[in-house]
């Protein structure tokens, strides 16, 4: 983004403060477009011939320094790159990596199916969604057009995911593409050899290309602003991914170097990154290091700006870090992931079940609700507003008080005489202390629960229905 | 000498050979052209000439485009293209890639170089180690090519005082020392290549056996007989006791030059400091991923404490992956970028509790606790690479030394940081052709 003040904005915006954006007044609208949480189009007004000028300026100053490119169609399209800044606490990072999954075209289709199948439908539960990933990436060991055209349809047939054609083969490539045109797919790869075959295909079906370029950046940028100036700026970089020694290492450089000057302004290439750290299975025999070392390139280069994989290992324990490091890098460091503040009831409660006090932060209500939903214990969860914190951290800073829980109960309208038959709140073992603080304020029985949510079970087993009912 | 001749002439001498293209020939000056009669070019010879005379006009386009000459305007309008779109847009097309060099510059603010500190001290300079760890001295963010990294990530493994509850994972590697903290470290040492070891003293916490700090100074001892790297020496966390047992440990370790685990907010900053100072070891500055918590508590121990600078590590905590890894790494790269660019109360290198990472539940439950999930997998494979990749993205963020638990994870993550970090060979492998390989 070429500015970084709502005022500066503000300059290109109607200046009638109508409201129809959602916002107040037009300085409100202007900041949400310095952090990106609003689009300028959400602004109609400014959509007006009028304004033309002025909207093609500022759409110009607020894009993105990295280009955002995407591929797919429809619901699962995938939007890549549209970074702006190196660390994440200076804004947050945009458009998470996207993972793809490889299949080949010399497969069994039973095979390919499955293989399929199982890539679409990997998910883990993490605060409030599903971590899943993302792509197919379908790769021509055959280099025969016909046989790379029918598994690329059966894949195609099989999911919705956004789809990479891999094939350094123009033919093969075309092959593929005949068969998807409608689908998006990105094209891997142009490289120095085969670029203006290439380019020719992607001009004509209007789909995003890989420019790949082993460890030769000037060639990468070459290529970069001969296909810009032949037309298509939907491009991504693979500077190569190598998966050893001090290959690497120049490797993992090259990710920062490119990033670096994209970011510094250098819109030549200022692309998304592509990185395959599917070549840790040409370093490795051993499935588990292969799938060890792909997912150890995988975190440094979803660290170091990869905006793309190409990935081979489907093991959960491989899986499983990728998914989550990546949400860790680019999840908005600006706002803790909260739930609403509320009175929330898990399974089916009735006036006899327990009334379990826990907080706002996502993390540790989706824990909490996920280990009660599980293990199908019905209860009120009450969602303290901690402004988003756990329940250690909220205690420890005081924003889970006797006070606090008391101000919830009133403000969710629950009246633990009336809707309960035993007026007893069970608090998180982390928060014993509060235990006497919270029995004084609400005039409820408190017991303390276990620290860790997924021994509520075998707690209640002991204490609940309480005794003293 | 250049030998000048008549297209004719170039036919006939070519005629029978297959030409393609012509390499290697210049063609200056007005060229004659003849192509009528019996004795006219042949056509491949005609189209071969054709395109590279094409080709080259192109390329001078470029040129002239370069200079700032509309060219394609010319082009566009000596062969009718305005007013034939649809015409094959690849004649149009460059047929040779437009040359551009990348340059990008390093960073000009990282002026500021981050503290070296030596842990451990050989007989030379009065302790009986036979290595000592130097971390820090660092210019740039870790790995990057604005400057070199003077030294290499450092890895510390944790010994118990005590048996403790572990993932299943990690006892299966210690059931056979898990009552004896001297031969624990030295099975860390041998089998698992630790580079430092980490005594834990959590018993003397009065919650647990409130052991003596006299008794847990014996097992100091012990540990530092039993091998001679350089160790780290935590106390229970409790915040009264720990004050008194870490001055003990560092009176009996008296010239070893071990780390001190840990200052903090919390409790009496002040004696473990003096004890670090009056036996000649290293204070760790724990806090808990707050940043400015941090600069007050370094500089306390500077100002208020004098505690040289380079006795100082900083601990920022680490939280594990998926539960709250984002905020110690980002509390991580604040800090090292912070230090670099000359803020003198965080030019320190820092260390990780990665062990924490065991705390996930997806390191050590059997399975999901949740049907809708996916198969997690066997969590012997998880559990190490939960550990990995928590400590893994922490030495990009800038973290120095890592106190471990898991030897696979020990071991993944000295061939990744040392890989980065520039030291460690492999065979060169062609990626060229990554897309037919067979994996
Ligand atoms: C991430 C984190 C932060 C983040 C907070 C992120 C957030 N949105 O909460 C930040 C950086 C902001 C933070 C700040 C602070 N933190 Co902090 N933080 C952590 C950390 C690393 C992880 C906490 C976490 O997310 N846990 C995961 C969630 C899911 O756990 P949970 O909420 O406790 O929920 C579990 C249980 O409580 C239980 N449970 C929950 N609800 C219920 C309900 C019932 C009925 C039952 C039975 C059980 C139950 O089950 C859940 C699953 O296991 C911990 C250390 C650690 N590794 O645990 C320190 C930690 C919690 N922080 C700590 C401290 C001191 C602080 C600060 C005060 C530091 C400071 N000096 O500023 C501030 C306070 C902030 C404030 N209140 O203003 C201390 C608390 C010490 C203490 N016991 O008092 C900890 C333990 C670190 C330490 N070892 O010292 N922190
Ligand atoms: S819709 Fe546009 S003109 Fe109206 S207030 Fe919002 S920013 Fe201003």
């Amino acid at each position: 983004m070429k500015i970084n003040s709502p005022l500066e904005a503000y300059k290109y915006l109607p200046a009638t403060n109508c409201g129809e954006c959602g916002e107040q007044t037009c300085m409100a609208f202007a900041a949400h477009l310095i952090d990106r949480s609003l689009k300028l189009e959400d602004c109609k007004p400014i959509l007006d011939e009028k304004f033309k000028k002025k909207y093609d300026e500022l759409t110009g100053l607020l894009a993105p320094e990295i280009r955002e490119v995407e591929i797919g169609v429809g619901d699962k399209i995938a939007r890549v790159g549209g970074d702006d800044v190196l660390y994440r606490h200076k804004l947050t990072f945009f458009d998470q990596t996207a993972f793809a999954y490889d299949v080949w075209d010399t497969m069994e289709e039973a095979d390919l199916v499955e293989r399929v199948n199982k890539i679409q439908d990997f998910r883990k539960f993490y605060i409030g969604e599903f971590l899943q990933v993302d792509m197919i990436a379908v790769r021509s060991t055959s280099d025969d057009p016909a046989k790379f055209a029918a598994a690329v349809k059966k894949v195609a047939e099989t999911t919705d995911l956004p789809l990479i054609l891999c094939s350094f083969n123009p033919e093969v490539l075309k092959a593929g593409l005949e068969v998807t045109k409608d689908r998006n797919p990105l094209i891997y790869a142009a490289n120095k050899d085969n670029w203006q075959q290439v380019a020719d295909l992607v001009l004509k079906y209007d789909v995003p290309v890989t420019l790949f370029s082993p460890n030769d950046l000037d060639t990468l940028k070459s290529m970069a602003v001969t296909f810009a100036e032949m037309g298509t700026e939907k491009i991504i970089l693979d500077p190569g991914t190598y998966p050893t020694g001090k290959q690497l290492k120049e490797t993992f450089n090259n990710f920062i170097k490119i990033r670096r000057a994209g970011i510094d302004g250098d819109r030549d290439i200022a692309y998304p990154i592509m990185a395959v750290p599917l070549t840790a299975w040409m370093a490795h025999d051993d499935p588990v290091d292969a799938s060890y070392w792909e997912t150890v390139v995988t975190s440094v280069l979803t660290i170091r700006y990869g905006d793309i994989m190409i990935l081979h290992s489907t093991e959960p324990y491989a899986m499983l870090p990728e998914l989550h490091i990546r949400d860790t890098i680019y999840t908005d460091p600006r706002k803790p992931v909260a739930v609403d503040p509320a009175m929330y009831k898990v399974g089916d409660p009735t006036s006899d079940s327990p009334v379990l006090v826990t907080t706002n932060f996502a993390l540790t209500y989706y824990t909490v609700e996920s280990d009660l939903d599980s293990n199908k214990i019905d209860c009120f969860l009450w969602a303290i507003d901690t402004d988003g914190l756990g329940v250690e951290a909220a205690v420890a800073g005081g924003q889970l008080t006797g006070s606090m829980v008391k101000k919830a109960i009133e403000d969710s309208g629950f009246d633990m005489k009336k809707d309960t038959t035993h007026n007893t709140i069970v608090l998180p073992g982390l928060a014993a202390r509060l235990q006497g603080d919270v029995e004084d304020e609400t005039g409820a029985n408190v017991l303390v629960g276990p620290a860790d949510s997924g021994r509520i079970p075998g707690w209640m087993e002991k204490n609940w229905p309480p005794e003293n009912k | 000498m250049t030998k000048k001749m008549k297209l004719a002439q170039l036919t006939d001498m070519l005629q029978d050979l297959n030409v393609e293209a012509l390499e290697g020939v210049t063609i200056e000056g007005d060229i004659e052209l003849d192509i009528s009669g019996g004795g006219g070019l042949n056509p491949e010879l005609a189209y071969a000439i054709g395109n590279e005379i094409s080709h080259m006009s192109l390329h001078m386009a470029n040129i002239g485009r370069i200079l700032g000459f509309p060219a394609e305007q010319l082009l566009a309008s000596a062969f009718g293209m305005g007013e034939m779109p649809e015409m094959d847009p690849a004649l149009a097309r460059p047929t040779e890639l437009m040359s551009s060099k990348f340059d990008v510059s390093k960073i000009e603010n990282w002026r500021n170089k981050i503290q070296e500190v030596t842990i451990g001290a050989t007989a030379a300079d009065g302790g009986s180690r036979k290595s000592t760890v130097t971390i820090g001295g660092e210019n740039a963010l870790p790995y990057y090519f604005d400057a070199e990294m003077p030294h290499k990530n450092h890895y510390t493994m944790d010994v118990f005082d005590m048996p403790i509850g572990m993932a299943k994972a990690v006892k299966g590697n210690y059931e056979d020392v898990i009552n004896d903290p001297a031969e624990w470290a030295k099975k860390v040492v041998r089998e698992f290549n630790a580079d430092m070891v980490t005594v834990h003293l959590i018993s003397t916490d009065p919650l647990i056996h409130d052991t003596s700090a006299r008794e847990a100074a014996n097992v100091v001892e012990d540990v530092l007989q039993a091998v001679d790297v350089p160790i780290v020496i935590g106390g229970s966390g409790n915040p009264e006791k720990d004050p008194e047992v870490l001055e003990k440990a560092a009176e009996v370790s008296e010239g070893e030059r071990v780390l001190l685990a840990s200052a903090s907010l919390n409790l009496d900053y002040e004696r473990i400091a003096k004890a670090a100072i009056d036996y000649g070891h290293v204070v760790l500055s724990w806090t808990q991923l707050e940043i400015n918590a941090q600069k007050e508590l370094n500089r306390k121990l500077m100002k208020q404490c004098g505690v040289p600078r380079d006795s100082i590590v900083m601990d920022p905590t680490t939280a594990a992956l998926g539960y709250g890894l984002d905020y110690a790494y980002t509390n991580m790269e604040r800090i090292r970028l912070a230090g670099l660019m000359g803020d003198d109360e965080l030019t320190f290198p820092m260390s990780s509790g990665t062990t924490n990472a065991w705390g996930a539940r997806e390191a050590w439950m059997v399975k999901s606790p949740l049907n809708q999930d996916s198969d997690w997998g066997p969590r012997e494979y998880r559990g190490p690479i939960w550990e990995i990749i928590t400590g893994l993205s922490l030495s990009l963020a800038g973290n120095d030394m890592f106190m471990m638990m898991h030897p696979t994870s020990v071991q993944v993550m000295k061939e990744i940081t040392g890989t980065l970090y520039g030291s460690i060979e492999a065979d060169e492998i062609d990626i060229q052709n990554w897309i037919g390989a067979e994996v």
